[in-house]
């Protein structure tokens, strides 16, 4: 499968030129740019973590870029890695844009669980294949 | 005993008993300057025949607020004038012999604090059958501060509601489910399950999807909820499906509501027409809840869509604004059902700004000040297709929910390809313009190399991609920009 989180998991994977273009628009629009990765995929999983700060007062997307290539150096291959704009600005103080920048090249899912109670009433809980293996080791060959 | 017949009207003090003009009892005040804590309201006066505009303003004024047809003593238990609505501007309407926009402001001890229906009853109550009239309009309101500050407010707001889907930087996308009538529980969960592993963000009941011979509701949420999980589990992705509540009385929406929540929904939905105490009922519920609430805005058309009588939908998409819902049909422009593109921009406006400009050629006859209530996310619904998301993206925004509901469910290779067309058309246009592309240009070359790599939005764009409603608004704004000489 493939997880469609973020703005743009419907197209193509994205190459170094095609993220710095959506980098750029961010710095562009004022916004901290973030850096983020996981191997907990699952939707609810808010706080991914951090590649350090989020970077303010950038003027040049190539910043971003070396930062992003240090964490792809890192964690690719065995993580998500989300790249994000965040407006500090009155009325929004959030996250106005995300999207994948690097995902594991096999991703198994998600597991659905269906626990029946009461009535025809079903509780539901989804967890990710990978998660049966320890954080750090899940996307591992 | 002698019988006195009252002075001639011109003769009498103000408050002799009789009749007397409403121009003269106070509710006519050309000088009088609204304070900050007025409401205004601005109404299209169209007099009957010989009837002066000023004295039918006046009327307005009056009929909407204390006055009665003839003078009452009992004013003068009162601080009337304080009481009293007063209209201070008269403006022609242009392009409009006969018709008279008429400024009328209220003071904000007229209204009981956080309640839409009082202020309802009092600006659009009896006035609106008021026989000196042919026809009468509420264009606009400017609500103060001190007003607003008595709402709730959208229960989630768009930030909150972008953070609870995890979903930022592009429009939402969903789908309404066809046919709206006849599909049992466990078929409406199937186009439910397909639209949404597509690739969409929501599915929808329509607005008459209750509880029917043919589905209970029961049946409908259970399927739905089965379908909203494994397209979650599918795409690793937050789902939603706006279950409508709508229901015959408050007990039973508040039972279809919870029954909602226990099953994990994140949405509920009501229609305009359950009225708006139930409305404003359902978004202290939904704020008590956790739950984002959609609103569709059934039956608005009947008061909206004429622009000489009734009430114009920039007040109405005011006033939920208030009332608290998360969700509102706005308009698409460019779909199927009537939308002036610089009237809908207006609206979009009212919902999604912290403060509107007065903006006559988008219909705004005021400033607003939102005060920092939480902002309403405008959907696009009725008739729209992958073909238009350069004309959508670039009109409507991003904080928007594109639904297509046709254009999903009527693609030739089935539903879940319907939205996946949509959801690749999307991104590729929201990257597009990121990039720094001419969208509305250059959009359906993007399209088109969009469709390379994806073939269900190649056979979306072969089946609609000429499709186009192109037919007159009848609400369209009575004021056109000045424009400047080119240089």
């Amino acid at each position: 499968m493939r997880i469609t989180q973020g703005c743009f998991s419907f197209l193509p994977d994205l190459n170094d030129g095609d993220i710095r273009t959506q980098v750029q628009y961010c710095i562009d629009q004022g916004w901290a740019v973030n850096i983020e990765f996981t191997d907990d995929p699952h939707p609810r999983n808010t706080y991914w973590e951090m590649w350090g700060m989020p970077m303010f007062d950038i003027k040049d997307a190539a910043a971003v870029m070396l930062e992003f290539d240090a964490c792809r150096k890192a964690y690719g291959g065995r993580c998500y890695i989300r790249i994000s704009g965040f407006d500090s600005t009155h009325g929004w103080e959030a996250v106005r844009i995300s999207f994948i920048a690097s995902r594991p090249e096999n991703e198994p899912g998600f597991r659905m669980i269906r626990q029946q109670t009461s009535g025809r009433s079903v509780r539901y809980t989804i967890e990710p294949y990978a998660a049966d293996r320890p954080e750090g080791d899940r996307y591992r060959a | 005993m002698n019988i006195q017949k009252p002075p001639p009207a011109e003769k009498r003090g103000r408050y002799s008993a009789g009749v007397l003009k409403y121009r003269d009892m106070g509710y006519w005040e050309p000088d009088y300057r609204p304070k900050d804590t007025d409401l205004i309201a601005v109404f299209r006066v169209t007099p009957q025949d010989g009837v002066d505009p000023v004295e039918a303003s006046a009327a307005v004024a009056g009929e909407s607020s204390t006055a009665t047809w003839t003078v009452v003593w009992t004013d003068r238990l009162t601080a009337c004038e304080k009481y009293r609505a007063k209209c201070y501007r008269i403006d022609e309407v242009p392009n409009a012999p006969g018709s008279y926009f008429a400024y009328i402001a209220y003071d904000l001890d007229l209204f009981e604090p956080g309640s839409i229906a009082n202020l309802a009853a009092s600006i659009i109550g009896n006035v609106f059958g008021f026989k000196p009239l042919k026809a009468l309009r509420l264009e606009d309101m400017r609500l103060p501060v001190a007003y607003v500050k008595t709402f709730q407010g959208p229960a989630t707001g768009i930030v909150v509601e972008r953070e609870r889907l995890d979903k930022f930087g592009r429009p939402l996308l969903g789908a309404t489910v066809k046919p709206k009538l006849g599909l049992s529980g466990r078929n409406y969960g199937r186009v439910v399950y397909e639209a949404l592993k597509g690739g969409l963000d929501f599915t929808k009941d329509d607005e008459n999807i209750n509880s029917q011979p043919f589905m209970h509701w029961r049946d409908r949420f259970l399927y739905c909820m089965e379908a909203v999980n494994k397209a979650e589990a599918a795409t690793g992705e937050v789902k939603g499906t706006y279950l409508n509540v709508t229901a015959a009385t408050m007990e039973d929406m508040y039972e279809r509501a919870d029954f909602a929540k226990e099953l994990g929904s994140c949405i509920v939905m009501i229609d305009l027409v359950v009225g708006y105490t139930a409305i404003q009922s359902m978004a202290k519920w939904a704020r008590r809840n956790d739950m984002i609430l959609h609103l569709h805005r059934a039956g608005h058309s009947t008061y909206t869509r004429q622009k000489t009588h009734g009430v114009s939908f920039r007040v109405i998409a005011k006033w939920m604004r208030l009332a608290g819902v998360d969700h509102i049909h706005a308009g698409t422009v460019v779909g199927k059902l009537e939308g002036d593109p610089n009237t809908t921009r207006g609206y979009y406006d009212i919902c999604r700004q912290d403060h509107n400009a007065l903006c006559l050629e988008h219909g705004l006859f005021f400033e607003q000040d939102w005060a920092s209530l939480n902002r309403l996310m405008p959907v696009a619904s009725g008739g729209i297709h992958a073909g238009q998301m350069h004309q959508l993206l670039d009109l409507l925004g991003e904080d928007v929910v594109l639904q297509f509901g046709g254009g999903t469910i009527g693609h030739p290779m089935g539903i879940a390809a319907g939205a996946t067309a949509n959801r690749v058309a999307l991104e590729a246009m929201v990257f597009a313009r990121n990039a720094g592309r001419d969208i509305v240009r250059e959009g359906p070359e993007i399209l088109e190399k969009a469709a390379r790599q994806c073939l269900p939005l190649k056979q979306a764009l072969d089946t609609w991609g000429e499709v186009t409603f192109d037919y007159a608004s009848t609400d369209t704004p009575d004021f056109v920009p000045t424009t400047t000489a080119a240089e």
